[in-house]
């Protein structure tokens, strides 16, 4: 049995009279990269706040390495790295200021920075552009930097909202090996995406429909469960089911 | 604290690569003092008049000689008859025109009060008004030299053929208005947009997903404000002194005190708009007509406050900007101590305390 570093039972978030989440519950394996599926305002933004520490759950119990959800927020920060399709990095600031901006906030020392950052950019090669602003780099360059950046504290686990919004199928492509690379190091991804393609990379997938898991399973399973040829027809088949979200 | 000073490097670093932040930063203050302090003070120096001594006896030459020496006027001494004065004036020569009627030391050594009529040109209103006091100020002020000297109460009085205007006794009031309307902008402005940027740019996320708390984010968001702005108040400060040759009378650490307590007031307004506003344009938007539009109507800067509507007074009590003009006036044109002004400090405090309770719970409710 792998090291469980996600853990979540009857999960539930209500706002008002509204539940968002309701009762999820999985587990997440050390190492895995787990896709987290559903379409806009099926619930799976909130869980995923709840996860990183940013929201309180109503109900339920869930651990995130190891850590409490509801008390042990702060240690969960530590150990955890987020990036959003939005990238979020600074384009008035250099490649290196960056990552030093960040590397700092998460409390590493100025050794450890500077033999980061180093690291870092021989990996990406980005040598030359160290003191170029963020602004005037490709959308590809940038989204390397970005997860490389959520990876600078070297997380346990790393939280990726929509990564790939909005870029070429290449780059795609070249993101997707660098996710298997840090999967392969053993650090747990945890992604949400759109794009169906990109869930049969995943080692196991969750498909949300009005905050709850509707499925759970290696993308080959679900395929031969619901007897479909894609990951494609397996979204269709369920969220079309959902009552909330226009798909 | 590392991770705090790393916060508050990175906000340097966009304040001074953002020319045009740079720019209003630290250009306004500067065009707005000059263009402010120039615009009231050009005109008034030396301005030309005539002085029609009729009696040209030792008394009247003594106030003129006074009204000579100074650098408000370029005074011609010479014996108009009346039309003259009136061709002058309409052939745009002179601005005014002081005139002593013949038996001036007489009345004033028998009846010990004499008259001096001043003729000024009020098609351009303020400048009329500027002159006619200052040759009242040079007036009064040999009166009371005379009855220094003499121990009778002489009264030299003028007439005048204008209104008195009491604006224009301290044509200097504008630098505490400038004052008030440059931190407010710089803080209210500046904190606000660069608050909605980092959520804007989804940058905001991923500081609240790491473990650097969400009140430091905030804190680290106000300090570099703090800082500048304190600049800004010593830009000013130099410039009214230097340049506008405007002393600062009261004490100078008191001035700064109070500016740290107007500046917090301002950063927390700051923030409260920061937790509203979804873009930066509407940031902006709303500090410059929820915040900058009130500091000027309401602070007493522009319209005396005594002059408004009761509605409109009680209204004048909310904005911060208007007891912080008045500190400012108190402690720096009239030198006086904070026995003075602690009732005003005290109502900005609880404005200040009031905005930033409210706008950290608006911000920890955003979080959620």
């Amino acid at each position: 049995m792998a090291e469980q570093v996600i853990k979540v039972e009857r999960l539930t978030k209500r706002f008002g009279d509204f539940t968002a989440v309701d009762e999820i519950s999985f587990e997440v394996n050390k190492g895995e990269i787990f896709g987290f599926l559903g379409a806009n305002g099926a619930g799976k933004t909130t869980a995923m706040r709840m996860l990183c520490g940013l929201s309180i759950p109503t109900s339920g119990a869930a651990s995130v390495v190891g850590f409490d959800v509801y008390e042990q927020t702060e240690d969960i920060k530590k150990n955890i790295g987020y990036m959003s399709q939005r990238f979020s990095l600074y384009e008035d600031l250099t490649v290196i200021e960056n990552i030093k901006f960040y590397a700092g906030i998460y409390g590493l020392t100025k050794k450890q920075i500077k033999q980061k950052s180093e690291e870092l950019i021989d990996r990406l090669g980005l040598h030359s552009e160290t003191k170029k602003l963020v602004g005037a780099l490709p959308l590809g360059w940038k989204q390397k930097l970005a997860f490389s950046v959520a990876l600078v504290h070297e997380p346990k686990i790393i939280f990726l909202d929509e990564p790939t919004g909005g870029v070429d199928p290449v780059t795609r492509r070249q993101f997707w090996e660098m996710i298997y690379e840090v999967s392969a190091k053993g650090v747990t991804v945890f992604v949400t995406t759109h794009y169906m393609d990109e869930a049969e990379y995943c080692n196991r997938v969750s498909i949300m429909v009005d905050g709850r898991i509707e499925a759970l399973d290696a993308p080959r399973k679900l395929k031969e469960k619901f007897n479909v040829s894609s990951m494609d027809d397996v979204f269709y088949l369920l969220a079309r089911g959902a009552k909330k979200a226009a798909i | 604290m590392k991770q705090f000073l790393v916060f508050i490097k990175k906000e340097f670093a966009h304040v001074l690569r953002d020319r045009r932040t740079l720019l209003i930063l630290f250009g306004l203050p500067v065009v707005q003092i000059l263009v402010f302090g120039f615009a009231l003070t050009n005109e008034v120096k030396n301005s030309r008049i005539v002085i029609c001594d009729y009696a040209n006896d030792e008394s009247s030459q003594a106030l003129i000689r006074k009204i000579e020496a100074s650098e408000y006027f370029d005074a011609e001494k010479i014996t108009l008859s009346y039309s003259d004065i009136e061709k002058s004036f309409k052939a745009g020569k002179i601005k005014a025109a002081v005139i002593f009627p013949v038996n001036f030391d007489n009345d004033l050594q028998h009846l010990h009060k004499a008259q001096i009529q001043i003729i000024s040109d009020a098609s351009d209103p303020n400048t009329g008004n500027t002159i006619n006091n200052y040759l009242s100020t040079i007036i009064t002020d040999y009166q009371r030299q005379m009855i220094e000297n003499a121990n009778i109460p002489l009264r030299v009085t003028t007439e005048i053929r204008m209104l008195y205007n009491p604006q224009l006794k301290a044509a200097h009031n504008f630098v505490p208005g400038v004052m008030a309307l440059v931190l407010m902008l710089v803080c209210v402005m500046m904190t606000s947009i660069s608050i909605v940027r980092e959520k804007e740019m989804g940058t905001m996320e991923v500081l609240l997903v790491s473990p650097y708390r969400p009140i430091l984010v905030i804190l680290s968001k106000a300090v570099p404000y703090l800082l500048l702005s304190l600049v800004n108040v010593a830009t000013i400060l130099l410039l009214s002194v230097f340049v506008l040759e405007l002393p600062i009378v009261g004490s100078v650490w008191l001035l700064f005190l109070e500016s740290i307590l107007f500046i917090i007031t301002s950063l927390s307004l700051g923030l409260l708009i920061s937790t509203r506003a979804k873009t930066q344009q509407e940031a902006m938007l709303i500090s410059m007509m929820g915040m900058l539009l009130p500091t000027l109507i309401f602070s007493g800067f522009m319209f005396p406050v005594e002059n408004f509507p009761l509605p409109l007074q009680l209204i004048s009590n909310i904005v911060p900007a208007r007891w912080y003009y008045i500190i400012v006036k108190t402690v720096m044109v009239k030198g006086l101590g904070f026995s003075a002004i602690w009732k005003e400090t005290l109502i900005l405090t609880g404005i200040t305390f009031f905005l930033l309770v409210v706008s950290l719970r608006n911000f920890k409710k955003r979080l959620e």
